[in-house]
């Protein structure tokens, strides 16, 4: 039998909420309706995943998908053992058998026929059939899908089919506003609110230039990374290079006017 | 003064003046101030040889000038130089007086002691000497073997403007630009003039190249991102130029249009370039976010200008709130006067006041002790100390700050201007609003209208060209002017066709095994070229778990997809009129029938294709001619302009080239090939010397290469024998054929295209 309670949370995550989410997603659960999350990188989705998996009392199995997954590798497969085979269920198997949540985190980056086996278990039949072993699954009544993408790289070739798609309900994740953002990193870091109001105000310079040369802007949690930097006793504006800039652009001119506004921000 | 001195000095002045020996009445008249000036900064020995000096000048037989100006100039100049100068400065004029150019004798002399102020070092002097004297022995003319005939034509222009080019370039800039002229306007003396006068367009822009510091189109992205992250702002920027308006700076400014700034900025101490610009922008932004224009009719000019220094102010202690940094950028450009630096008792002060005010104001270690000041400094911090204020309170402040610091002198006519420059600030011209728009009543001329000009084609576009002399371009040398092919018969090339449908049958068959490249991976196979391994293990699961394996445990690759744009590019010049060595065809009549061909082969592979022809009548007018673009088919309109297609004029490669590659590059294809089809070396009537072209074309195809277009030449050039060498290679490297038998390019030319993109 497997063991229910490895994936049980039992520290609450830290999670500001930002609106009504918390409750709109206990009405969801509480419902069994998928959940689809998304938003920019960094932006706190997967923390309100196990934020919510905590509140629940939910177990949570987290699955981050790739390219070369395979409908096996959440499904299960035979493996070869010493006299002969022998099946071994995958995550999303697992988690509808012992009535987990199931959360496939970046789901766009899973090539778009792995993703089809999820259908059955996300509409009215909540089943799953493993055609390998001969046997039908019916999720546990606690089951429950979670999916998270990122809209900023969606391109042509990385986008949900849409019969994937309208199978979710949807929360749309943004960068917290600047004061909540501030009171986030400071938490989170244990930095005063002054410092972090200044790095998020760097964070903003960034996502003023998305589009213009940036994929994406900095996110919450490369600012807790240079709060953290600088709460070890690092210099501001070398955390700030460090954990802010260097990361996210190869770019010449926008390194430097970054890191003009990290000298413009720290007197 | 005691009589004897007296008498000494006018015995030694009369000793002086019997020396120089000369009968000049204006040099009697300039003849004390001079000797005064020479005696104060030269040793008794330089004395003595300047004296010498200008003796020998006077007796040139040059008249006056050179003599007044060597006077005048020569004290000045040994202070900045040292005396080692003066023979070869001698040896200067003497070179002058044995050309015809003794008339640059006089503007030589003139600029002397400004350009040696510039320069500062004997070494640089001595270099200045050599590149005066470079061009005026390679300037000076000479026809048919009459020696040094004609004088140099841009000489003189060239000294008179000597020390405004040093101002804007160094020594190695400066050398740079006269080569440019001599090597451009060897040959042609009004031109040559108008370069060194700085009149010609290239002139200035070459310069413009050389100048030092940092330009502000190679920061214009960085200052973008600037205003677009830092500020949320958005505006275009425009360079204005700061090196031909000697008396009136231009300041930066915003109008509907955009920002201008200058277009060049040098560092300052330890400030980069790019923050002076960032200055510039954040006040600018400043003022675009939190002021609000004034009524400016009601206020005396001292008011205004006492209101934009406190507006400026505000603005830039909003801007400092906003990024702290910024204080220690706009301290290091702001001037910090010294308090007594200005007397008012005989000066206009109020520059100055206002200057240090504006220092204090940001700067809280100003160290100013007037009282005034002090007592205004916390009632402007008090205004801001909840919010931003607005400009009319600031102004308000600002008037009453003029009416207690009035003085009387603040009326005169000199006024104190040292130090008070506060160049990270606009004109503030948007500060003000005008309700009449002058003192007179009546305005009587209507705003002219300007008739729109009547538009007969697109305006030329402008290519560079490169100068293999000097290894670097000439600006914006080439015009460039495109149109639309003029049409001919369609039927004229359905007949050409027609009459190749042997070969157009040969070519099908060659364009059907012409398979598309692009490997994509077919899994599941159970022939294959690699074993698929995961497909393999879970069979194998499959085989000892006991149920049926899945047999297809292979995979191969096919390819998919063809992704190229073609463009070709057909030389139209004279020579194509020439008949084939024993054909009754010309090379133009074959060139249509190989086009044709080639048309219809890519047309029939599905490529995305365009063709163009080209000639040229001097860099004036590079003729480029569309006959087919990419998103026409293989229509009646393209055969009816290759149809009418004529030759004549010249070859200017460069430039038909760089403008194809303009149209080739912005097709999104996986490969970019042009192809240029062309019977002789590129050529032009201007063109003197064989090898420029060469090598622009050269280059040309270098630039095409960075820009991923692969280019490839097709030549008909007969007289090209293997082995020679030949220009072709020169300038396209490997990328070449050449067609021997002319007559069967027809068949050659569908053929090569698909051996290159198979």
């Amino acid at each position: 039998m497997i063991d229910k309670n490895q994936y049980l949370i039992h520290t609450e995550p830290f999670y500001q909420p930002q609106r009504n989410e918390i409750a709109l997603y206990e009405a969801a659960y509480r419902n069994k309706l998928p959940v689809m999350v998304k938003g920019p990188t960094g932006c706190g989705k997967s923390r309100f995943v196990e934020y919510m998996a905590w509140k629940l009392g939910k177990p949570l199995i987290t699955v981050a998908c790739n390219e070369d997954m395979t409908a096996s590798d959440l499904v299960g497969r035979y493996l070869l053992d010493a006299n002969g085979t022998r099946w071994l269920d995958g995550p999303l198997t697992t988690a509808a058998r012992i009535g987990a949540m199931c959360y496939l985190d970046e789901i766009v980056e899973a090539r778009q026929d792995t993703t089809v086996v999820i259908h059955p278990l996300t509409d009215h039949r909540r089943t799953l059939p493993l055609d390998k072993k001969g046997e039908l699954i019916h999720a546990h009544p606690d089951f429950q899908l979670v999916i998270s993408y990122n809209p900023g790289y969606q391109t042509l070739m990385k986008d949900l089919k849409q019969s994937t798609k309208q199978r979710f309900t949807a929360f749309d994740f943004d960068y917290p506003a600047a004061e909540l953002e501030a009171q986030i990193v400071a938490k989170e870091t244990g930095a005063d609110a002054i410092l972090a109001a200044k790095l998020v105000k760097i964070g903003n310079v960034a996502r003023n230039l998305k589009g213009h040369g940036l994929d994406e802007g900095i996110s919450t949690r490369l600012l807790v990374y240079a709060a953290t930097l600088i709460h070890d006793g690092v210099d501001p504006i070398d955390a700030c290079r460090m954990a802010l800039v260097r990361p996210i652009t190869d770019d010449a001119d926008i390194r430097e006017t970054l890191d003009h506004a990290i000298d413009a921000t720290f007197a | 003064m005691p009589d004897s001195v007296m008498t000494d000095h006018t015995r030694q002045m009369q000793a002086y003046w019997t020396k120089l020996d000369t009968r000049f009445p204006q040099a009697e008249a300039v003849f004390d101030a001079c000797m005064t000036e020479a005696l104060a900064l030269l040793t008794p020995t330089e004395i003595d040889a300047y004296l010498e000096a200008a003796r020998g000048i006077g007796k040139l037989g040059r008249g006056v000038e050179p003599l007044l100006e060597f006077m005048t100039e020569w004290p000045s100049t040994v202070q900045a130089v040292g005396a080692t100068a003066l023979p070869t400065v001698m040896a200067t004029i003497q070179a002058m007086q044995k050309s015809p150019n003794s008339s640059a004798m006089t503007p030589f002399l003139s600029t002397m002691a400004p350009v040696a102020h510039r320069l500062q070092s004997p070494e640089l002097f001595q270099q200045y000497l050599n590149i005066t004297l470079d061009l005026m022995a390679r300037t000076t003319g000479s026809i048919h073997g009459h020696h040094t005939t004609f004088p140099s034509p841009g000489l003189p222009d060239f000294l008179a403007q000597a020390p405004r080019l040093l101002n804007l370039l160094s020594l190695g800039g400066l050398k740079k630009w006269v080569d440019y002229g001599i090597r451009n306007y060897h040959s042609h003396p009004e031109r040559q003039k108008d370069f060194f006068s700085l009149q010609s367009a290239d002139s200035r822009a070459v310069l413009q190249r050389e100048r030092s510091g940092t330009l502000l189109v190679d920061v214009t992205r960085s200052l973008d991102l600037y205003l677009r992250g830092l500020w949320q702002d958005e505006e275009q920027l425009i360079p204005y130029s700061t090196a031909f308006d000697e008396l009136r700076k231009p300041i930066p400014y915003y109008d509907q249009l955009g920002i201008r700034l200058p277009d060049v900025q040098e560092d300052l101490g330890d400030i980069q370039a790019i923050d002076r610009y960032r200055a510039v922008l954040a006040h600018i932004t400043g003022h675009r976010r939190w002021s609000h224009p004034q009524i400016a009719d009601n206020w005396s000019p001292f008011q205004r200008m006492a209101v934009e220094f406190f507006e400026d102010c505000r603005i830039d202690t909003l801007l400092i709130r906003e990024y702290p940094g910024l204080r220690r950028l706009f301290l290091a450009l702001h001037p910090h006067p010294a308090e007594k630096a200005c007397d008012p008792e005989t000066t206009s002060c109020l520059r100055h006041r206002l200057v240090m005010l504006s220092r204090a104001l940001l700067d809280p270690q100003h160290g100013y002790h007037d009282e005034d000041l002090n007592a205004y400094v916390p009632r402007f911090h008090a205004a801001l100390e909840h919010g931003a204020s607005s400009t009319g309170e600031i102004a308000t402040l600002a008037l009453s700050y003029v009416a207690k610091t009035r003085r009387q002198s603040d009326q005169f006519a000199k006024i104190h201007f040292d130090n008070t420059v506060v160049d990270y600030r606009d004109d503030n011209r948007q500060l003000w609003q005008f309700i009449e728009s002058g003192d007179e009543e009546a305005a009587f001329d209507e705003p002219r209208k300007i008739e729109p000009q009547e538009i007969t084609g697109l305006p030329p576009r402008h290519y560079s060209e490169w100068d293999y002399h000097s290894q670097s371009y000439r600006p914006d040398w080439v015009s460039l002017y495109e149109a639309i092919h003029p049409s001919g018969n369609a039927a004229d090339i359905d007949r050409l066709l027609q009459k190749h449908a042997g070969l157009a049958k040969q070519l099908k068959k060659m364009l059907d095994w012409l398979k598309p490249q692009d490997k994509v991976r077919i899994r599941y196979q159970e022939e294959g070229s690699e074993l698929d391994l995961d497909v393999a293990i879970r069979s194998l699961i499959d085989f000892k778990g006991g149920s049926t394996p899945d047999p297809r445990i292979n995979m191969s690759h096919r390819t998919n997809g063809r992704s190229i744009a073609v463009m070709l590019l057909l030389d139209l010049s004279e020579s194509l009129n020439e008949k084939v060595a024993g054909s009754e065809q010309t090379i133009l009549e074959l060139s249509q029938e190989a086009v044709s061909l080639l048309a219809w082969s890519i047309e029939q592979l599905g490529d995305p294709f365009a063709i163009a022809g080209f000639n040229s009548n001097t860099r004036f007018e590079v003729r480029y001619q569309h006959i087919k673009g990419y998103s026409e088919g293989w229509n009646d309109d393209v055969k009816a302009r290759l149809a009418a297609m004529r030759a004549g004029y010249s070859t200017r490669m460069g430039a038909a080239l760089r403008h194809a590659a303009h149209y080739l590059e912005a097709q999104k294809a996986d490969k970019k090939l042009m192809l240029i089809l062309t019977d002789g070396q590129p050529a032009d009537i201007d063109t003197t010397d064989d090898r420029l072209l060469i090598e622009d074309a050269r280059q040309a195809v270098k630039e095409l290469d960075q820009k991923g277009i692969f280019p490839y030449c097709i030549s008909l050039d007969a007289s090209l024998k293997a082995g020679e060498d030949d220009y072709v290679r020169d300038i396209f490297g490997q990328h070449y054929t050449v067609i021997d038998h002319i007559e069967r390019l027809p068949e050659r030319l569908p053929q090569l295209f698909m051996s290159l993109t198979r």
